[in-house]
């Protein structure tokens, strides 16, 4: 197995470039909220993420994602800074994506779930529920939270306190081995929650006077370390069979976020922050992929960038020197800033894109700046390119990211994809 | 001396899980698409009701060790669904059952909060205490509660989550963009919490919703489910839809709230009710008796029967007698996850009851469950019914009701079309919405915050230890 190839070992099929954006408060930068467009007041009301959402459907954007945390907002890595001069609070992301899914109609939503405080069984069902409401366009970004303080609002479990530097101490990176795999094992519960009922279990057969066939149900018996869920799930399969899962991922010492991609992900966001890491980092993924058994099915990869797009580069770097002197500190990022025009920004896209990635997520710096500029800028100089669609061609999530719908596992009327689903559940049950 | 006429109060309980919900009806549509959630919600707003209302159940029920198949089975995850439902709807009330032993409190604070900023505050909680190990097979605790502590969670659990609702206090987010201040209180949301259940703190990161706190609902019916909702809840989803029963409880309920120091109107109760409605009163008898045949099939009938009998009664005849044999005594397991299983307290003295009933009306398995089981709340045509809810109200035997239909999603359209007009006409019901908030539609006061919130969580916190 060659870790890095020339070529990524499965081509995606679809040459067209996919775009999503990451939606968090005001914007990314920590300033953002002071800009004349930015609404600081309204960031706790429907309108605004309903007004945030629909403008990414016009840009007939693939998806967004939505932020959450189980804590405060810091500008500090694990530890909460007390600062009162930036957005603090926040609604949860999934009520917010459950809010705005009657108002759009072709636009993916993935909220971000923290799974390591919260119930595999509670989150299957609510993002089953999403993709009932969104009518098939529901995913779900999966995170760990290594942040003591978010722990100590559960009480369930204490978290040694970290500095960033002290990432790479075995005590930290025992910490972090412990949350990712706990978070795969969330994953599969959840997805093996959501296979739990097959596509046709609801009979309706007056006859026997039978609602469901209950051989069509199955338990999970999912048992791991730290949890263990018997099931069904009360809530019947969802639209899309399995609503796609979606991690950030890092490349570090452990390699613990790319090995959660490989065994568990279906949409990677990563950070590369040029042509030869994308390419590297795409490698090292498509390697966990395949050590989890999991080499022919698809894994998406985006690459996040934060933008700041201006129709003068100038405007755009000065727009963030302003923005950093009111913050107090140059804004930095995990992933590569970007500051410049839309013209710019489609050809790094598409220099990016040569390296095996299927699309990006950008980070609005300023959203109700950056975000009309992605849709009203970038999207147009795409669709002139050829690389980026002209409308939407399918109206559920899996469609637009050229996605089968995949056969429940349990399913007893033996589709291969099933098949293929469990053995590679087994496999990662095993891993 | 009369008193005023007391204005009535009505909600909509989406059909569910459970035998009054008839799926076999050609008109019965699906109990999952959102578009059924969508069709009850707004026909609920059209008729100026207060509040949808969602049941819950964390397990699917099994009877004899097998999944019961004859109901409706499945159900969508309560808060995602109220949240989308906010979207296609502008007044109304939105209540979830939110369970307190297999939550954390502050992922529910979190979650309430949350719903009632993104429903500009119609958001409600409605309480409730599973403690079983069958339910907990799915979480991460498991089975971990013994019975006797499930009240004395709920309790903490809900005092805890009033701490949380009540660390912010609503004037925190200056939003000054001149400045540069977004939060005057560098400590807002701030909480410790040291509890038997509870050992938590923090910062609450929901900022004050519209509400301050959700509306809370309690559905318990012992003595410590009622104590429960005399000491914190805002209302009671109650069982008893019947004048005499309705009453009894009413006055009961009502009797404990001052010694909470609660007056009679920080209490709504609200008994869940089912209806069918026809032309004339015969028509709706009729049509009642051909729903009851509905919901209870042959197949039903045995499984109800066996609740009592705790045995497997599957060999019986549902159209025959009852069965001589006695109820096994033992440990109560043929039937798990559902709550009627506890109302036959004393298996032996209802079994002779039911036979000697049986008997002398020469009643089958199936006519003595239709019988004694499932009579409907209100039966008649619009104008009976409507008189009857307003009696009832009108002589304390509730608050107004939580209308339960037989039909998913079209059962409510006929009560909201005939029924509701009338109680309008006699001034009980409103014609418009007053206010904007659930608090607005069910007359109860904005909960304090600031200082004054500090202190009644003080309190809240007493309560619970
Ligand atoms: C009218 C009514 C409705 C209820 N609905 C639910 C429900 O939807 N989900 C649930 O878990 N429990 C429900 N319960 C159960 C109660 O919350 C409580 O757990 C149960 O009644 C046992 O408590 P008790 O001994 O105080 O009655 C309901 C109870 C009543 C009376």
């Amino acid at each position: 197995m060659s870790t890095a190839p020339s070529a990524p070992p499965s081509p995606e099929p679809d040459s067209s470039l996919r775009l999503a954006v990451a939606l968090d408060g005001a914007g990314w930068h920590p300033a953002a909220w002071r800009e004349p467009v930015a609404r600081p007041r309204d960031l706790l009301t429907a309108g605004y993420w309903t007004d945030l959402v629909t403008e990414a459907e016009r840009g007939l954007l693939d998806f967004v994602t939505i932020e959450d945390a189980l804590g405060l907002q810091s500008s500090h890595f694990t530890e909460p800074d007390g600062r009162t001069d930036q957005v603090r609070g926040r609604l949860d992301a999934v009520l917010i994506a459950a809010r705005v899914a009657p108002l759009t109609s072709r636009i993916g939503l993935l909220p971000t779930v923290v799974v390591t405080h919260t119930e595999p069984f509670h989150i299957s069902k609510a993002i089953a529920t999403l993709d009932y409401v969104s009518t098939g366009r529901a995913g779900v970004r999966v995170q760990v939270s290594a942040r003591r303080n978010e722990a100590a609002h559960f009480g369930r479990r204490t978290l040694p306190s970290f500095r960033p530097e002290d990432l790479e101490s075995p005590a930290v990176q025992e910490l972090t081995l412990d949350l990712f795999d706990e978070a795969a094992d969330y994953v599969e519960a959840v997805r093996r929650l959501w296979d739990s009922w097959e596509d046709d279990a609801e009979i309706r057969d007056v006859a026997t006077g039978r609602f469901v066939d209950r051989d069509k149900l199955h338990y999970i018996d999912f048992e791991s370390r730290h949890f263990s869920v018997k099931g069904p799930s009360i809530t019947p399969r969802p639209p899309q069979g399995q609503p796609p899962v979606g991690a950030l991922a890092h490349g570090t010492v452990t390699g613990a976020p790319f090995r959660l991609l490989g065994r568990s992900a279906d949409l990677g966001f990563v950070t590369p922050h040029d042509t030869g890491q994308a390419r590297a980092t795409v490698a090292a993924v498509r390697a966990e992929q395949e050590a989890a058994g999991r080499a022919g099915e698809p894994l998406r990869l985006f690459a996040d960038l934060v933008v700041f797009l201006d129709d003068d580069p100038a405007a755009a770097a000065a727009r963030k020197e302003r923005l950093d002197g009111l913050a107090g500190y140059p804004y930095t990022s995990d992933a590569r800033i970007f500051t410049g025009t839309a013209s710019q920004l489609a050809d790094l896209l598409q220099e990016f894109g040569e390296a095996g990635l299927t699309g990006f997520r950008l980070r609005p710096a300023v959203a109700g700046h950056d975000l009309p500029a992605i849709t009203r800028g970038l999207v147009p100089e795409l669709q002139h390119r050829g690389v980026f669609r002209q409308a939407y061609e399918a109206d559920t999530l899996r469609g637009l990211l050229g996605l089968q719908r995949p056969a429940g596992r349990y399913a007893t009327d033996g589709a291969l994809a099933g098949a293929a689903t469990a053995a590679a559940a087994d496999a990662v049950a095993t891993a | 001396m009369s008193k005023p006429r007391k204005q009535i109060h009505l909600a909509a309980h989406f059909p569910g899980v459970n035998n009054t919900t008839v799926w076999s009806d050609p008109a019965a549509g699906s109990h999952i698409e959102f578009s059924s959630f969508a069709h009850f919600a707004r026909t609920a707003e059209r008729a100026k009701f207060d509040f949808l209302f969602l049941a819950e159940g964390l397990r699917l029920r099994e009877q004899g060790g097998k999944i019961y198949d004859l109901d409706v089975v499945g159900r969508p995850d309560t808060f995602t669904v109220l949240s989308a439902l906010a979207a296609v709807t502008e007044h109304l009330g939105l209540t979830g059952t939110i369970n307190s032993t297999f939550n954390e409190p502050y992922e529910v604070a979190r979650q309430f909060a949350s719903l009632d900023h993104l429903s500009d505050g119609r958001a409600a909680w409605n309480v409730v205490t599973s403690w079983d190990a069958f339910t907990g097979e799915n979480f991460r605790r498991g089975g971990f509660l013994p019975k006797e502590e499930r009240y004395s969670r709920a309790r903490e659990f809900l005092a805890t989550a009033n701490e949380l609702f009540d660390s912010w206090h609503g004037d925190e987010i200056a939003a000054d963009q001149e400045t540069g201040t977004f939060l005057r209180d560098a400590q807002a949301g701030a909480f410790v919490h040291r509890g038997q259940h509870f050992d938590i703190e923090g910062r609450f990161n929901v900022p004050r919703s519209p509400q301050g706190r959700p509306v809370i609902f309690q559905a318990g019916d012992s003595e410590e489910g009622r104590e429960f909702a005399a000491a914190g809840a805002d209302a009671i989803f109650s069982r008893y839809a019947t004048l005499k029963e309705g009453q009894a409880f009413y006055a009961d309920v009502k009797g404990r709230l001052a010694r909470h120091g609660r007056t009679p109107d920080q209490l709504l109760i609200l008994p869940a009710a089912t209806f069918v409605l026809g032309d004339t009163d015969a028509e709706a008898e009729e049509l009642a008796r051909e729903v009851r045949r509905q919901q209870v099939s042959g197949a039903t009938a045995l499984k109800h029967l066996e609740f009592v009998w705790n045995r497997d009664l599957s060999a019986y005849d549902p159209d025959g007698p009852l069965p001589d044999i006695d109820p096994d005594l033992g440990e109560h397991t043929l039937a798990r996850g559902r709550a009627q299983v506890r109302m036959y307290r004393d298996p032996l003295a209802t079994a002779r009851e039911w036979r000697e009933l049986a008997a002398a009306n020469k009643w089958s398995i199936r006519d003595l469950v239709i019988e004694t089981g499932s009579r409907q709340a209100f039966v008649g045509s619009a104008a009976t019914v409507a008189d009857t809810i307003d009696a009832f109200v009108q002589a304390d035997a509730s608050d107004g009701f939580i209308l339960v239909p037989h039909i998913t999603p079209g059962g409510l359209d006929v009560f909201a079309d005939t029924v509701v007009p009338l109680l309008q006409e006699r001034g009980v019901f409103r014609t418009e919405y007053e206010g904007t908030t659930l608090r607005d539609h069910l007359g109860l006061a904005q909960p304090p915050s600031g200082a004054a919130a500090a202190g009644s969580a003080a309190g809240d916190a007493r309560a619970a230890s």
